[in-house]
């Protein structure tokens, strides 16, 4: 359904200055009905491919096909076939609910009587029908995401993107939210394609490509990826925590990375080991506890460093704090 | 061609909406100018001696009547396209460039969308007609209508040209100043055009909006300054010039 061939994007911030490259050779397949996950930091390139995707942006280089089209060449019919939920909210806050369905059907060219019956299957769906002559702006933030989604699906796309869709949101909603994911897949067969830096989220999907720094660094299964961790994390907190990885690295051989407050290390059966290493230990621990690998551990193999948090750029604080409060 | 006509309907459906359900906006684009023509004017015109107090002589109060139509038109065609840059901000723009319609359909239709709300508001400035003694016919108001379109959709598409510049909201203060109010006050809307200092003369003549205004004085109190023709020929070719510049602002945009 999406067919992405070494995609580039380099961005100049003005004529003549510096250029950078957000996305710097990304390929990958998503099969029709699938449910596919890009999985990175923010800054990763995450956005910006989906925004060549959905024809936003050119791509500098690479070619993406969607649904049979090419997303330079033929824009109107990729445009036609897919559904976006953007990142931040885009609706029309001073209009109604239903206005901004109906601004959206009739953009799509969908005739009258179809728009009308999409729009109330579409509210019905992300359960605000009682609120379809409400004005937007006393919507609260899952409310606003939900109306999105309904709007994003309203003109029977085939593929649905999905651009941080849970961000801002409590965990409630977000729950919510991917409970209407899982119910539109099995009821249209649409191909979903979301980015998400929580990676918790990531394992609702039927495969995952992990981003950083504008390259896919791994891509498959979530069940796949994390086999490739191996065994199990032991995570511990010790007095000294560096003392402690030394004395791990040399006595048993084992590869400790650092996750935060904790040192974590992988081996293969974790109950059996912890006994026995903690007899052996010649320093204090804090804590110590043993995990299956979860996809943050995959990340953290594959790129030595933990998923980076928001930025803490000004104006993305500046943004997020925006965020959080359109969000309600 | 059909889904980009309907993509202009929309936008121009929903600029009309947005206007009707903001009163507060309404009010507020009316009673600006209605100071300057009640109150500024008739100040004004209690000072003025020579030009506008001779026998035959309609008063000052009539003579920027069409000129306070005007500037009504400016503000909020400009206002209109400006929102553009808002529409930006709170991401809703987004939602526009991904349809599937052409981006000139979006500029036509946001042209279009801007030009109406300007021309209503530009219809309400009439109800001051009778308070300072303007004597309009029907025919009168049947022929300005018109006019009154084709000098707000051309300042919508110079106005959809700056938002194209401006990277947030706050812009627009740089937009009033630097556009807007200049425009406004060279226009000969508030005084006579005749007899003015060279460098102030060339200013005005520079200045589109100095023959809209010329174009409605024409119409609503059959003084012109210009020819029509010279009138019609001037904004003609402004607002061309704007609403192509708009949409190549428009295709261009990433």
């Amino acid at each position: 359904m999406i067919i992405a061939e070494n995609l580039r994007k380099e961005f100049r911030a003005k004529r003549g200055g510096e250029v950078t490259e957000a996305v710097k050779g990304v390929s990958f397949h998503v099969p029709a009905g699938a449910i596919f996950g890009f999985l990175g930091p923010n800054g990763a390139g995450k956005t910006t491919t989906i925004n060549i995707l959905c024809t936003l942006l050119r791509p500098t280089s690479g070619k993406a096909v969607l649904n049979g089209y090419d997303v330079v060449a033929q824009p109107h019919m990729v445009r036609q076939s897919i559904g976006l939920v953007f990142q931040d909210p885009s609706l029309d806050e001073r209009l109604t609910a239903g206005e901004n369905l109906e601004f959206h059907g009739m953009i799509y060219g969908m005739p009258r009587h179809e728009r009308m019956s999409q729009i109330e299957k579409m509210l019905a769906m992300v359960e605000l029908q009682k609120r379809r002559d409400d004005i937007v702006n006393t919507f609260s933030g899952g409310m606003k995401r939900r109306l999105e989604i309904a709007r994003g699906l309203l003109h029977n796309p085939k593929v649905l993107f999905l651009d941080e869709p849970t961000l801002g949101l409590d965990p409630q909603t977000r729950s919510h939210i991917w409970s209407y994911l899982h119910k539109l897949r099995e009821e249209k067969n649409i191909t979903i394609f979301l980015t998400t830096h929580y990676m918790d989220e990531a394992e609702n999907c039927d495969s995952i490509a992990i981003i950083d720094y504008g390259k896919i660094i791994a891509d498959g299964t979530p069940d796949s990826l994390k086999k490739g961790v191996g065994g199990d994390i032991v995570y511990l907190q010790a007095a000294d925590n560096k003392k402690a990885a030394a004395y791990i690295n040399s006595f048993y051989g084992y590869n400790v990375s650092n996750g935060g407050d904790n040192i974590c290390f992988e081996v293969e059966k974790g109950e059996e080991f912890l006994p026995s290493f903690i007899k052996k230990t010649d320093f204090e621990i804090y804590s110590i506890g043993v995990r299956r690998p979860t996809l943050e551990d995959v990340f953290l193999k594959l790129t030595g460093h933990v998923i980076r948090e928001e930025s803490v750029d000004a104006m993305d604080s500046i943004k997020a704090h925006v965020r959080m409060r359109r969000r309600g | 061609m059909t889904s980009n006509l309907t993509g202009i309907y929309t936008i121009w459906l929903r600029d009309l909406r947005r206007f009707w359900r903001d009163k507060p906006r309404i009010i507020a684009a009316t009673v600006q100018p209605a100071l300057f023509l009640l109150i500024l004017g008739t100040g004004l015109s209690r000072g003025l001696t020579t030009t506008f107090q001779t026998e035959n002589h309609e008063g000052y109060l009539v003579f920027i009547f069409p000129g306070i139509i005007g500037m009504a038109i400016l503000f909020t065609s400009v206002f209109s396209a400006i929102s553009i840059v808002w529409d930006r901000e709170i991401g809703f723009l987004k939602e526009v460039m991904v349809a599937p319609i052409s981006r000139w359909a979006v500029a036509i239709g946001k042209s279009l969308g801007g030009g109406t709300v300007a021309t209503l508001q530009g219809c309400l400035m009439l109800v001051f007609a009778p308070i300072i003694g303007v004597d309009m016919g029907i025919w009168t108001v049947i022929v300005l209508i018109p006019l009154m379109l084709f000098v707000a959709i051309s300042l919508t598409s110079m106005g959809i040209v700056a938002a194209a510049y401006m990277h947030s909201m706050q812009g627009f203060t740089v937009v009033m100043n630097f556009i807007m109010l200049p425009m406004f006050f060279l226009s000969g809307a508030m005084f006579p055009i005749a007899k003015l200092p060279v460098w102030l003369d060339i200013m005005v003549k520079v200045n589109p909006m100095t023959y809209g205004v010329d174009l409605l004085r024409r119409t609503t109190i059959s003084t012109g300054y210009f020819s029509l023709f010279t009138d019609l020929l001037v904004m003609g070719i402004f607002g061309l010039v704007m609403t192509a510049l708009a949409v190549v602002m428009f295709t261009r945009q990433e």
